[in-house]
């Protein structure tokens, strides 16, 4: 038995892929099997991850506490003014709360929490526990709301519930409750909100001036360096700029159903990507404004006169080299794809934890003879990819990142621990710093992962062996 | 300031928690689990808690941490858990092949009631726990406790389930160490073994979660206590407990279930705790103490008596877990310093009265909580100022707001390295301890000195 059909679950072999084998088809969007080690999260998280970075709004986690601590400003959300999203409110649900409901806990904390902070808004989000004990989020909210004079939003986030892009939706959901609240008044006609960018990094900041220099107004950041005022006069933008499908796509059609908002799917990662997402807004607004075109093409021109020297050294040095790609939404993986290529390397894996089928069609088209492309993938499988396809870099999220380094291959973080903005023009030079300073490091010298290929990995005794020891007397 | 929201006016709560200064049970349950050798730890709930508790884990070792999970719908949530937990149980066996699965429960499983023990049965009657294998369980609702309380549940499972006594008495004594790092295990091990005792160490993490780079991934790395030698435990001489919250239902369990007698004592952190360690164990073991291990403690005491001058009235403000803050409380106030502020976020009173009685003789006024939460901590600091804090990861908010020199100690530690690899108990874990706090006061001293008061020698 070869190690890959040793480590792969018959139920899962149609949602592993290799291009170039049969016509494709791909199965996902499905449950995790119970009993693989899936590296998926949950409904509460998705919801957690997209509205977190609203920085003047208080963040209420009703269930008890773990949800709280493990989201407790993990993910580098920077905010130029205030940080209550950077503080961990939760219930705490007691044993006396789980049986007699947490209803007036959540009373008493909503109150004491906006009397001490003033927050422009409350998000309370429901945990698992809370959907089963059946506590009413929504009256509790509006009974607060009310008597507060603050937007309350129930975020229905239970973690069973479905998976994080139910919890997209849910978040979705809970910020369009906001919209159409405010005045719209003195939004220029050249003006757009940014959906689906969290400002890692300060990320958001880097795109809202490139659109300033477009001549374009940004109205809100959804969500990244977010304000509820922001969020309330959102439906006053002339467009919707949406990146990273996954996340905010709900929240840009139910603002086109309802206050008719065009939007553009868009990405800022990689250098093509980049440019076409400025270039296609620009021809959004060409008819008001018929000199914005050669505004961006300027801009344009001017960043990648500093960009593209740079990145021939990089090139130079990563020239041929492998990489895989396992990512949270696979929108983001066609970008990387691209952002590879241009930097001469190969993507020889590519899978997401939540791709739709046509996700998964796109990447079909985009990556080479040969790919592997996984939906939901797990430890096992994806040591054992890395390993068949002796890959130079892996990208991935916190758990994948010590499977990547115990196999003796480098790692690059394009999710919450991004340390530097990778979105942009400037964006790809930081990534392809990244990428080089993990995969030309001397590291690897010591631990080279060719020393163990080919061979099984052996499941070695303990090394603790006083109790096999024991003898009776 | 990142903690610009928390004001100095100390206000009761009764309904919210800021910052908090614990986790929920699972977490210390993985962790546990992960402490027996080829043991793949089962998350019986929906897939997010267990993708927290690894990555959690994951940020704090920067190790793989494996764990399956139930991965419950809205279905399992309405009709139970069994198809799924069974079904895992099927999976897990056939593809990762562990020597042990160790259930825990989360919120959601505990409040729907599933019965653990009844499923597993079901599984085995059903064929789906191959020959020789182990399927143990430990409930862990998050509602109740904290991490240390799921860490001791599952600790106590280990006996539950394997200990047996075959009524022939092997010459072994039990360890169990405690909710502490796989250095700390290490550790202790080294210093069971310089005193020549033969011993089984439960659960022991070292080599799984401090694992060296050897360019493999290894599912079940090389560490961990195997079941042979946790079955032998119902037959040891006499247990010894480290911690009384995260050892000591073990240890009684085992004196219930295998009469084998226990001592509980407090973590071995610092001169005085690794004493009666050690002592306690030259006693049960009637051994004597080797002239290397009394080195160690010599030159532990060299460096208080060196420095003394430094530690002399310094405040310390400390979070953390109840058992390591008894002995850390101690130690400190055994070296002239002044614990004034001692807070953990798991609840019982028990820890308020040990810690009052530890700083009685401080000649300061002492805020202690258990239950409490990093808002609350913070607000005493601002009230009351101190010259070092103690703690996990998040304190480094409130030591940049504070500027107030600060030592990672305790769980999580996501921003350093080092817990993993160099112990804080034991003789050698004391003198660690002494030079992080010496490093970080002097530290702060030369930083601050005017230029004429900037000393060469110190
Ligand atoms: S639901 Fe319970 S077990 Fe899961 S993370 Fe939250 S507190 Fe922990
Ligand atoms: S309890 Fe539910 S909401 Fe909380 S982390 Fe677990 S799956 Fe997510």
């Amino acid at each position: 038995m070869s190690l890959e059909q040793s480590v792969i679950f018959d139920e899962r072999k149609d949602q592993i892929h290799r291009k170039g084998d049969a016509p494709f088809t791909m199965g996902c969007n499905r449950e995790s099997l119970a009993g693989a080690v899936s590296q998926r999260a949950c409904v509460f998280c998705g919801s957690r991850v997209v509205l977190y970075p609203i920085a003047d709004a208080v963040h209420l986690v009703h269930g008890p506490i773990g949800c709280a601590s493990y989201t407790w400003d993990i993910r580098g959300a920077l905010s130029s003014g205030p940080a209550l999203h950077r503080l961990s409110f939760s219930t705490d649900l007691q044993e006396k709360d789980v049986i007699f409901g947490g209803e007036e806990k959540l009373y008493k904390a909503l109150v004491e929490l906006i009397d001490r902070h003033a927050p422009a808004a409350a998000f309370v989000y429901s945990t698992c526990i809370v959907g089963i004990i059946g506590d009413d989020l929504n009256a509790v909210c509006a009974r607060v709301s009310r008597e507060k004079g603050i937007p309350v939003l129930p975020v229905q986030s239970e973690g069973f519930k479905g998976n994080k892009r139910s919890g997209y939706h849910a978040a979705c959901k809970a910020m369009f409750q906001l919209m159409g609240k405010g005045s719209t008044e003195g939004i220029s006609p050249l003006s757009v909100n940014l959906l689906g960018d969290f400002n890692l990094a300060g990320e958001i900041w880097i795109i809202r001036e490139y659109f300033r220099q477009m001549g374009i107004e940004t109205v809100a950041n959804i969500t990244g360096d977010g304000r509820v005022a922001d969020i309330r006069r959102a439906h006053g933008a002339a467009l919707n700029v949406v990146q990273c499908s996954g996340a905010t796509m709900d929240l840009a059609k139910m603002m086109q159903e309802t206050f008719g908002t065009p939007f553009l799917r868009v990405s800022y990662f990689g250098v093509e990507d980049m440019a076409e997402s400025l270039y296609a807004v620009a021809r959004f607004f060409l008819q008001r404004d018929p000199a914005i075109m050669d505004r961006t093409r300027a801009l344009v021109r001017e960043e990648l006169a500093v960009l593209y020297p740079r990145l021939q050294e990089y090139r130079r040095a990563l020239e041929g080299k492998k990489a895989a790609i396992y990512v949270g939404g696979a929108f983001k993986a066609f970008s990387l794809v691209k952002a590879f290529r241009l930097l001469g390397m190969q993507v020889v894996l590519a899978g997401s934890q939540t791709g739709t089928e046509e996700d998964y069609q796109e990447l079909y088209e985009i990556t080479d003879e040969g790919t592997i492309i996984v939906d939901d993938s797990n430890p096992l499988e994806l040591s054992s990819f890395l390993k068949e396809k002796d890959v130079d870099i892996f990208v991935g999220g916190v758990k994948e990142r010590p499977i990547a380094y115990k196999l003796g291959v480098g790692f690059c973080d394009h999710n919450h621990e991004r340390k530097e903005p990778l979105e942009g023009f400037v964006g790809m030079l930081n990534f392809a710093k990244e990428v080089h300073s993990s995969v030309m490091s001397p590291v690897w010298r010591f631990v080279p992962r060719s020393i163990h290929r080919g061979k099984e990995p052996a499941f070695t005794e303990s090394l603790f062996k006083a109790g096999a020891e024991c003898r009776p007397n | 300031m990142l903690l610009r929201h928390t004001p100095k006016e100390i206000a009761e709560r009764s309904a919210l928690t800021v910052n908090p200064a614990k986790t929920c049970q699972p977490i210390g349950a993985m962790y546990a689990a992960l402490g027996i050798h080829g043991c793949l730890p089962h998350s019986h709930g929906s897939q997010g808690c267990c993708a927290y508790h690894r990555s959690t884990l994951s940020r704090h070792y920067k190790e793989p941490v494996m764990a399956a999970t139930s991965s419950f719908t809205e279905g399992s949530s309405v009709f139970g858990g069994q198809a799924n937990l069974v079904q895992a149980i099927d999976n897990i066996f056939s593809v990762y092949n562990p020597e042990v699965i160790a259930i825990h429960t989360t919120c959601l499983s505990e409040t729907i009631g599933d019965d653990i023990p009844q499923i597993a049965k079901k599984a085995l009657a059903d064929g789906k726990i191959p020959e020789g294998k182990h399927v143990i369980h430990v409930n862990t609702p998050s509602y109740v406790g904290s991490h240390v309380t799921g860490f001791a549940g599952m600790t106590k499972s280990m006996v539950d389930y394997f200990a047996v006594s075959t009524g022939t008495k092997c010459n072994q004594v039990n360890i169990i160490p405690g909710y502490v790092e796989p250095s700390d295990m290490e550790e202790i091990r080294r210093i069971v073994e310089m005193l020549g005792v033969q011993a089984v160490l439960f659960p022991d993490t070292s080599r799984v979660l401090n694992s060296p780079q050897t360019g493999r991934h290894e599912m079940f790395p090389k560490g961990g206590v195997t079941v042979e030698a946790l079955k032998s435990t119902g037959d040891s001489m006499a247990t010894i407990a480290l911690g009384r919250l995260a050892s000591g239902p073990a240890a009684r369990a085992l004196d219930t279930k295998c009469k084998v007698p226990c001592e509980i004592l407090d973590l071995p952190i610092g001169l005085r705790k690794t004493d009666v360690f050690i002592d306690t164990l030259r006693r049960i073991a009637g051994v004597s103490v080797p002239e290397s291990l009394n080195v160690e403690r010599g030159q532990l005491l060299d460096i208080v008596t060196d420095m003394h001058h430094c530690f002399y009235g310094k405040t310390v403000g400390l979070v953390g877990d109840p058992d390591q803050l008894i002995s850390l409380t101690e130690f400190l106030v055994s070296i002239d310093m002044r614990p004034i502020h001692v807070l953990t976020g798991t609840p019982g009173k028990e820890f308020e009265n040990r810690i009052r009685e530890i700083t009685r003789d401080v000649p300061r006024s002492v805020n202690v909580r258990a239950g409490g939460d990093m808002f609350l901590f913070h607000q005493w600091v601002k009230n009351d100022p101190v010259d070092l804090m103690m703690g996990n990861t998040y304190l480094k908010y409130i030591a940049r707001d504070e500027d107030i020199p600060f030592i990672r100690f305790g769980f999580p530690i996501l921003d350093r390295v080092g817990h993993s690899y160099f112990p804080t108990v034991g003789y050698r874990g004391g003198m660690r301890l002494l030079e992080k706090i010496l490093d970080t006061l002097l530290e702060r001293q030369d930083r601050d000195a005017p230029e004429e008061r900037f000393e060469l020698v110190m």
